[in-house]
C-alpha cells in the first residue's frame, strides 16, 4: 500500500463509498427525518392530497419547508407564478449549501451533468453528513459517497411517505418530542466537528445568534439573512485575523 | 392557473413540476455552477462555506427555539441549557457526538422531570 495514503484513506472502491454514504438513512437524524416524513404524509392526508401527490411533492422538492409552503400556496388558491415565487423564495438557502458541498466532493474528472443530477439530493441531513465524512475519504470516491448518502435517504424517505400515507393518521411520533430534540443537537456537533478552520466556528456562532434575532425582526427570510450576514461577518473577521498574523487567507 | 383550475390528469404534475421542482432545484443548479468555479483556498469559497454554515446554524437554532410538535412542550430555557450541557460534554470528551447527544437528552429529561415535580409540589 502507498505509504502516503493514511490509514483512514486506505483504498476504497466507489461502491464501498456509496454504501458507506447510504448509512446516513439509519443514523439518528436520518431516522428522525423519516419520522418527519411520516408526519408530512399524515398532513397530506389531512389536507386532502392524494398519495401520488404527496410522493410527487416530496420526491421533486426534497426540502420539507418548501413542501409545506407549496401545499399552503396550493390551498390558498394561488396561481402558478405566485406559488413558484413563494416556493423559490423559501429554497434560496440550497444554493450556498450546494456551492459549499461541490468543491468538497468533486475531482477534476467529475462531469458537471453528474453534479447537476446529484445536487437534487442536497438537503440538510445528507449535507451535514457528507460535509463531515467526505474529508476522510480519497477524492475520487467522494462523489460516490454523496450519491449514496443523498440518493438513498431520498429514495428511502420518498418510499416512507408512499407507504405510511393513510396508515399513520395520528402521528404518534409527535409524542416523542425528546427524540426530535436530538436532531438539532446532532447537527450542531457534526457541523462543529467538520470544521477545517476556525472561520467555521465563527460562522456557526453567528448563525446560532443571528438566526433567532432575525426570526424576531424578519421571520420570512430569517434563515437566509442569518446565513448571508453571519457568513460575511465571519469571513471578514477571519480575513482580518489572518492578515494581522501576516498570512494570506 | 391555480392548482384546481384544470381537471387534466397531468395538471398537478405540471404545477408541482414548475412551482415545486424547478423552484427548488434551480437553486441547487446555481449552486453547482457557482461551486464548480470556486477554487480551493480562495476567498470566495471561504465566504460560501461560512455562509452555508451560518445558514445551517440558524436552522439548528430554529429547531431548538421554535420547534414544532411535542418538543415545544419542554421549557425553552431548559432546551437551551440541555444543548449547552451536551455541547460541553461533547467538547470535553474529544468531540464524541454520542456522549454529547446522551448528555443533552439526559439533562432535558431530568430537567423536565424536576420542573414538573416542582409544579406538582407547589400545588400541594
Amino acid at each position: 500500500m502507498n505509504s502516503e495514503i493514511s490509514e483512514s484513506q486506505a483504498l476504497i472502491s466507489k461502491s464501498q463509498a456509496f454504501w458507506q454514504g447510504a448509512k446516513v438513512v439509519f443514523t439518528l437524524p436520518g431516522l428522525m427525518l423519516s419520522g418527519a416524513m411520516i408526519g408530512f404524509a399524515g398532513f397530506a392526508v389531512e389536507v386532502g392530497l392524494s398519495r401520488f401527490e404527496a410522493v410527487l411533492m416530496a420526491g421533486m422538492i426534497w426540502a420539507l419547508p418548501s413542501q409545506l409552503i407549496l401545499i399552503g400556496s396550493i390551498f390558498a388558491g394561488a396561481a402558478l407564478p405566485a406559488t413558484f415565487l413563494a416556493v423559490a423564495f423559501s429554497a434560496i438557502r440550497l444554493m450556498p449549501m450546494t456551492a459549499a458541498l461541490v468543491p468538497e466532493i468533486k475531482n477534476s474528472k467529475t462531469p458537471t451533468w453528474l453534479l447537476l443530477i446529484l445536487s437534487h439530493f442536497v438537503a440538510i441531513t445528507a449535507w451535514v453528513y457528507s460535509m463531515d465524512k467526505t474529508r476522510d475519504l480519497p477524492r475520487n470516491v467522494r462523489v460516490s459517497f454523496f450519491a449514496g448518502a443523498g440518493g438513498c435517504i431520498w429514495a428511502f424517505n420518498t418510499a416512507v411517505i408512499g407507504i405510511s400515507y393513510g396508515i399513520v393518521s395520528d402521528l404518534p411520533l409527535m409524542a416523542i418530542g425528546a427524540l426530535f430534540f436530538l436532531t438539532p443537537v446532532y447537527f450542531l456537533m457534526t457541523l462543529w466537528r467538520s470544521a477545517r478552520d476556525y472561520s467555521i466556528y465563527i460562522a456557526m456562532v453567528f448563525g446560532l445568534i443571528l438566526g433567532p434575532v432575525f426570526a424576531q425582526i424578519w421571520p420570512e427570510i430569517d434563515i437566509l439573512l442569518a446565513g448571508i450576514v453571519g457568513g460575511s461577518l465571519s469571513t471578514l473577521i477571519y480575513v482580518l485575523i489572518e492578515r494581522s498574523k501576516g498570512e494570506n487567507p | 392557473m391555480t392548482y384546481f383550475s384544470s381537471d387534466a390528469w397531468y395538471w398537478p404534475i405540471i404545477y408541482i413540476g414548475i412551482a415545486g421542482w424547478i423552484a427548488t432545484d434551480m437553486w441547487r443548479w446555481f449552486g453547482v455552477i457557482a461551486g464548480n468555479r470556486l477554487k480551493e483556498g480562495s476567498l470566495a469559497l471561504l465566504w460560501v462555506r461560512a455562509t452555508a454554515t451560518s445558514l445551517v446554524a440558524a436552522v439548528i437554532a430554529k429547531l431548538i427555539l421554535q420547534p414544532t410538535g411535542a418538543l415545544s412542550e419542554f421549557n425553552i430555557y431548559l432546551r437551551v441549557f440541555a444543548v449547552a450541557a451536551g455541547f460541553a460534554a461533547f467538547q470535553m470528551t474529544g468531540k464524541r457526538i454520542v456522549v454529547g447527544c446522551g448528555v443533552a437528552l439526559l439533562v432535558l429529561l431530568v430537567g423536565n422531570w424536576a420542573l414538573n415535580f416542582q409544579l406538582i409540589t407547589r400545588t400541594w
